[in-house]
């Protein structure tokens, strides 16, 4: 068994950051070796190394034993080395052809692009491995597991052999992970060899040949994923034990907070994604909807929220209704929004945390007295906030863009919380985030639960759903399939409620 | 009660259908109660197809009596927004084309009634008009395909057209004015192209900087230098017409692409090639993939950096064959301000044209008409303030610019400079 690629004693210094500090890394030829850690550990920066998109201040790069320079993409590709990107690379407005061909174009008549070729070539690699898409199709045209597809025909294209995956499941459903799952498996019979970079733990043990962990820049150490478990590796990326379950006593569900009717919303293209859904949510209970994504939760949450208006149905707030409101009266009414996009609806990034920090309050004392704002409260208030939910940040004068995704949650979690709420919103409250940040979100959503306020906890993530939900309905095109007992609630069950298959359906088939 | 997708599209569908039935309906009965009601009964419309000192093979004039004209386009309008109304035709480029279609003919019916009025010569006036808009519209495209923006093509343009009749004067050949406007243009975008790829200073001040120098600078060369001396710098002559063999001698069409000077010539084939450029070769796929998404390019290997120099100059070097146009191309001496806002028009022509070189041609090619349209109406002497008729093309083109044709969609990363 030879070694594809070797990294060792790899270091990138950014101003006043070690990225990477002496990592090592090797890879053997025909397996998959995850690169474990949480954001900011350095992954990311590690891999633009190998890439050619950073230049490495010290350490060395070895392809197939030979020492190599990699001094740009080009290098990469012709060391065979091929990147799909966790932010796709791809040009929406064009077709599939042309994103594949883009950089090395083949011509005929020395000018004119050669499509037919290409598409032809695509044909070739998609049945080769089993992935199939459309050559002429645009990408903007493209869900998002068939783009990541193109991504890695993209790849393939330039005759990699070593392919390196950037979360590729952070953006993909549960089935389309599965699909990615058989796509890799058919790569690495094919004799290629995988880099998948990660944060989730079970994916990991479900792929993974030979596992590294980095924290902080550096290599922690690498594990057998036939030794390890998911308690062992998250110790090893956080540097701490983590509780990875959550433990929560039961819920003393009380007066309905949110009750919603025959709700049908229209979404920005004017299509009706909410149609007709009806429940309500208690207080001191958490009510989980599952579902796909893109099966009208964000329009839901957008509609509860006030961003988009509701076409019929009504919505009440604690017996009164909430219909055609502004954003700004339904918080007032003590509603707190986690919402699904962060860094477009939950903070302004350009601003300083503090002003972040009194989104919600800015208008009145003690923030404001008149039209003049009282940077003194605002300060104190934000340092307050700062400390009590544990933002990492150098100060509360830097803007809230520089901080990760994690700190930026926590930023937008201290605001919400620190007015009194009666219902909390909670939609995709840990996408993207690393384990020790998801842990502290789920303890502080249970902990307004148990403080008696309602809470709504939309999630594409199944095990979050389990997690923190009392009772999960299950949306599927629009419409609620069922609300279950989180109790009994099972994945299989939730899994073809998701896919609009009632159980009892499915028995009657058999 | 479930509504599907579907449904709701073809709700949006046909509401769009009956908008544009109705329009097409009014448009009918307002040419009937606007031209209609006001031709004579028995007037004549003559409109020349002769240029005189035109090589064309000579055809006789059209005569259309005027309120028949009229009506028949009245009844097209109608014929045709009652067809939309039951059918529904999804083409809304050609609604859109009989809308306009229909009106302009009925007014040059009306207006030209017991009149003569030379069509052709309108037509070739057209193209030449176009010219110097549609060299402006090209620069903007290509540098905005790669993502740069350059509003400062005026200032260009007048530079180069001054730059042009100088050395055009002084070395006694066209050709050297020719090659020096163009020079000039490429290292003034140069300039810009420094400025905010380098230093990634913004680009609209930067370009309007380069408007606001090359206006003042010009102005001041023109005033301290042109004037005094005279015709020793300022009198170049200008490029002669060519009739391109046989295909001159075709009536109408001669006269209006055929019989024009080296300048229209090179912008006719400038179009075409920047489309063939464009869209079939791997220098245009990358121009629009470093315009579209400059991250994704770069991790192929493309030099995102050096695509938008290239494209920027390219630009530039177009921008200032289009100054060549006004002074060796169309007058032979150089006048302050001369071009008149050209440079801004043709902008307003790249976004009509939805940042494609055909595109821009055809909307330049609106433009000129308007200009041409409005010179010969004046000399037909209609009752009419001929700034009204300026002003109606333009108004046209807002209307559409706001999303009747399907909004214009510009290159996604314009504008951003790239960080890496």
């Amino acid at each position: 068994m030879t070694n594809v690629l070797e990294l060792r004693g790899i270091t990138k210094r950014f101003p006043g950051v070690l990225a990477n500090d002496k990592v090592d890394i090797t890879l053997r030829e025909g397996k998959i070796l995850a690169l474990l850690g949480e954001n900011g550990a350095g992954k990311s920066t590690l891999m633009n190394i190998l890439y050619g998109l950073y230049k490495p201040d010290e350490g060395q790069i070895f392809v197939r034993g030979q020492a190599v320079d990699i001094l740009g993409p080009n290098d990469a590709i012709a060391q065979g080395i091929g990147m799909v990107h966790q932010h796709f690379m791809l040009v929406p407005v064009m077709t599939v052809t042309e994103n594949v061909m883009l950089g090395i174009e083949p011509v005929k008549n020395g000018v004119f692009l050669d499509k037919e070729k290409v598409s032809n070539r695509i044909r070739e690699i998609s049945d080769q491995y089993g992935l199939e898409v459309d050559p002429n199709a645009y990408i903007r045209d493209l869900p998002v597991g068939i783009q990541q597809r193109v991504e890695i025909i993209k790849v393939l294209y330039r005759q990699a052999d070593i392919l390196i995956l950037d979360e590729p499941t952070a953006v993909l459903t549960p089935q389309e992970v599965d699909g990615l799952f058989k796509i890799i498996d058919t790569l690495i019979k094919s004799g290629k060899s995988l880099i998948f970079i990660t944060h989730k733990l079970k994916e990991v043990l479900a792929v993974a040949d030979d596992i590294t962990v980095l924290r902080l820049g550096k290599t922690v150490g690498s594990i057998d994923p036939k030794e390890a478990t998911t308690d062992t590796l998250a110790t090893m990326m956080v540097g701490r034990d983590v509780n990875l379950v959550v433990e929560k006593s039961p819920a003393k569900p009380g007066e309905p907070v949110l009750e919603v009717n025959d709700l049908f919303v229209r979404d920005e293209r004017q299509q009706t994604t909410v149609q007709g859904i009806s429940f309500e949510v208690r207080k001191g209970e958490v009510l989980g909807i599952a579902g796909v994504q893109g099966n009208g939760q964000t329009e839901l949450v957008y509609a509860l929220t006030g961003l988009l208006p509701l076409d019929t149905g009504t919505i009440q707030l604690t017996g009164k209704p909430l219909s055609h409101n502004s954003p700004r009266e339904i918080l007032e009414r003590g509603v707190a929004h986690i919402p699904e996009d962060r860094q477009r609806h939950g903070l302004i990034l350009s601003f300083p945390i503090h002003d972040n920090m009194v989104l919600c309050t800015y208008y009145k004392k003690p923030f404001a007295n008149g039209i003049s704002m009282q940077e003194k409260a605002i300060f104190s208030k934000s340092e307050e906030l700062v400390k009590q939910y544990d933002v990492r940040t150098p100060n509360i004068y830097v803007n809230a863009g520089t901080l990760s995704g994690g700190n930026q949650q926590k930023v937008i979690i201290a605001r919400e919380f620190s007015r009194p709420i009666e219902l909390l919103i909670a939609s995709q409250p840990t996408r993207g985030l690393d384990v020790g940040s998801i842990e502290y979100i789920h303890s502080q959503i249970i902990k307004k639960r148990d403080e008696g306020s309602g809470v709504l906890l939309v999630s594409s993530e199944l095990d979050e759903i389990l997690a923190l939900s009392d009772r999960i309905a299950v949306m599927y095109k629009g419409q609620i399939m069922a609300v279950v007992d989180a109790a009994s609630a099972t994945k299989e069950q939730l899994g073809l409620l998701m896919a609009g298959v009632h159980p009892s359906e499915s028995k009657n088939k058999k | 009660m479930k509504i599907s997708n579907r449904e709701i599209s073809s709700e949006t569908e046909k509401r769009q259908r009956i908008s544009f039935g109705v329009t097409l309906l009014v448009v009918g009965l307002l040419i009937y109660l606007i031209f209609g009601l006001n031709t004579q009964a028995n007037a004549l419309a003559t409109f020349g197809l002769n240029l005189s000192g035109s090589q064309a093979l000579k055809v006789p004039d059209l005569v259309v009596p005027s309120l028949a004209g009229v009506y028949a386009m009245a009844i097209l309008a109608v014929f045709a927004g009652a067809y939309q109304l039951a059918r529904g035709v999804r083409a809304t480029g050609w609604l859109i084309g009989i809308i306009a279609f229909t009106f302009v003919v009925a007014f040059l019916l009306w207006a030209v009634q017991d009149k003569s009025f030379s069509l052709t010569g309108m037509l070739s006036s057209t193209v030449v008009r176009a010219t110097p808009i549609v060299l402006a519209a090209l620069c903007g495209v290509i540098s905005e395909r790669s993502a740069v923006i350059n509003i400062g093509i005026e200032g260009i343009m007048l530079m180069a057209a001054q730059t042009a009749v100088i050395t055009a004067t002084v070395s006694g050949n066209l050709y050297v004015g020719l090659f020096f406007a163009i020079v000039m243009g490429g290292l003034v975008a140069a300039l810009h192209a420094y400025l905010v790829i380098r230093f990634k200073v913004d680009q609209t001040v930067s370009s309007v900087a380069i408007n606001i120098f090359g206006a003042g600078a010009t102005a001041f060369i023109s005033s301290r230098f042109m004037q005094r001396a005279g015709d020793m710098l300022n009198n170049s002559g200008t490029f002669p017409i060519i009739s391109i063999p046989v295909l001159s001698k075709i009536p109408v069409l001669g006269p209006v692409l055929f019989e024009n000077n080296l300048i229209v010539y090179l912008t006719i084939v400038l179009v075409i090639a920047m489309h063939i450029l464009l869209y079939y070769t791997p220098w245009g796929l990358r121009t629009r993939a470093v315009g579209e998404h400059p991250k994704a390019a770069d991790t192929l290997g493309i030099n995102v950096y050096l695509m938008r120099y290239v494209n920027v100059i390219l630009g530039g070097m177009i921008a200032g064959l289009g100054g060549a146009y006004f002074t060796i191309g169309s007058v032979g001496r150089f006048d302050e301000a001369m071009t008149a806002g050209k440079g801004f028009i043709g902008l307003a022509a790249m976004i009509f044209g939805n940042w494609n070189p055909i595109g821009a041609y055809t909307s330049s090619l609106i433009f000129g008409f308007a200009d041409s349209l409005q010179v010969k109406l004046q000399i037909l002497r209609i009752p009419i303030p001929s700034e009204f008729l300026l002003m109606a093309p333009y108004i046209v083109t807002m209307i559409i610019l706001t999303g009747v044709v399907g909004r214009a969609v510009p290159p996604a990363a314009d504008g951003q400079p790239y960080e890496k």
